[in-house]
Parts: structure tokens; C-alpha cells; sequence
């Protein structure tokens, strides 16, 4: 039918604090659903959404954090995370999960979904896209 | 008088803390919670905003966005809900530096 585009969603907000982290990882379920080829790029605060050990029962809000893991089921796999925004909040890439996808092509081999960038790679990411979203 | 100075966003999307700090006094309180707990951890560049500030941090804030105690900069007091009303007690009025 439509040719396949591909759809990347750049988050740049923290979780819990405002609802634009938790809307976006909808709206990237959503589009996964449809058979695009998706990619997530975290920058400025949405590397927060990543780190791992979120415990929200003391807040009262749903800890939403979990289904990050489950888009390597939707064959989300390409996660680009820039290392500047980590360093810069004083974070390595050892404090967010590890998120990973099985490869149907090579005997389902568990693979990294995330790749640690640099502004300048990731730039370089934002212009092979047909269509950017930002969060 | 003292004041309770209360800052909820993150040190790196908005200029609240930034402006807050500078109106903290040596007899006042800086809590620090929801986006706003991002300040206090050690290695970022808004850690040093801190440097020499009586700094609180609501642990139930800190918890949810997974940022464990050892993950903090030296010299920042961790509280509970009931700690922050220990400090709206303890402080003459508040502030929240929205």
C-alpha cells in the first residue's frame, strides 16, 4: 500500500513532570503499530525518561518506565541517546536500562537497542529521517 | 525570618533555580522536588548551583525518576512529605519559584 517512512521521535522533556514523556511513548506504540520504521532519540532532559530503578508509589503517579522494554517487541530498536545531555546531568550510560531486541535474522540474538551518540552523529541521524517529532 | 524557597523545575529546561539561588540566604531552606530533584545530582552541571546552601530534596520525587541517595552531591537532606512539612513549619513563609 504506502511506502514505508521513517519516523523519529525526539524526547527532550523528564519524565513524571509533565505529561510530554508518557504522550510520546504512546504515540510511538502507535506508529510502530502501523508498520513505520521508527527510531527514538533522547536529548536535553528526556535522557531522564531512561534511567533505570524509577519507583513512583511515593508520588502516586503510574511508573511508566517499564514499557520502554517492551519496544524491541514492536521492533523499536534503534534508540539513540546523546552522551552530551548525560554528561552533562551527571549521568553514564550505566544508569539508564538496558533496553534490547531479539534479531529474527540472525537466530534471535538479543541486541543492544540503544546507541550512545554525539550531537554531531545524531544530527547527521535527524537528517536521513523523512519526519521528526519532538517531545 | 527565613524562607522556604521551593523550586519544581529542572535546572536544565527552565532558569528557576538559577534565579532562586541568588536570593537564598544563609537562615533560608532551598527544597527541591518534582523535575526540580535533577539539580542535586552529583556530576551535573547544576550541582554547583548548590555549593554552600542549605539544600533539602523530597526523597518520594527522587524515588520515581530512579535517582538512588548515593547518586547525590554531598551535604543535601533527603525528606519525606512529612520533613517538607517540618520545614514549612520550621520557616517564617515560602516561596515557590514556579
Amino acid at each position: 500500500m504506502s511506502e514505508i517512512k521513517k519516523f523519529m521521535y525526539v524526547n527532550r522533556r523528564p519524565p513524571y513532570g509533565t505529561i510530554y514523556a508518557w504522550e510520546s511513548l504512546e504515540v510511538v506504540l502507535i506508529g510502530a503499530a502501523f508498520e513505520q520504521d521508527v527510531s527514538l532519540a533522547f536529548v536535553d532532559d528526556g535522557v531522564f525518561q531512561l534511567v533505570k530503578g524509577q519507583d513512583t508509589a511515593g508520588i502516586e503517579m503510574k511508573n511508566f518506565s517499564p514499557t520502554y522494554a517492551a519496544l524491541g517487541d514492536y521492533e523499536v530498536n534503534k534508540i539513540y541517546v546523546e552522551k552530551e545531555s548525560l554528561d552533562e546531568r551527571g549521568l553514564s550510560l550505566d544508569d539508564l536500562q538496558h533496553l534490547v531486541w531479539e534479531d529474527e535474522d540472525d537466530d534471535w540474538a538479543e541486541k543492544d537497542s540503544i546507541r550512545l551518540v554525539s550531537r554531531a552523529e545524531l544530527a547527521q541521524v535527524f537528517a536521513g529521517q523523512d519526519v521528526l517529532f519532538n517531545f | 525570618m527565613s524562607i522556604l524557597h521551593l523550586v519544581n523545575k529542572s535546572p536544565y529546561e527552565r532558569s528557576s533555580l538559577t534565579t532562586a539561588v541568588d536570593y537564598v540566604l544563609p537562615s533560608d531552606t532551598l527544597l527541591l522536588l518534582e523535575d526540580g530533584v535533577y539539580a542535586a545530582v552529583k556530576g551535573g552541571k547544576a550541582a554547583s548551583l548548590l555549593a554552600g546552601k542549605k539544600v533539602s530534596v523530597l526523597g518520594p520525587d527522587l524515588a520515581a525518576r530512579g535517582i538512588s541517595q548515593e547518586k547525590l552531591v554531598d551535604g543535601v537532606t533527603v525528606v519525606d512529605y512529612a520533613g517538607f512539612v517540618d520545614l514549612v513549619e520550621a520557616t517564617d513563609k515560602s516561596q515557590s519559584w514556579l
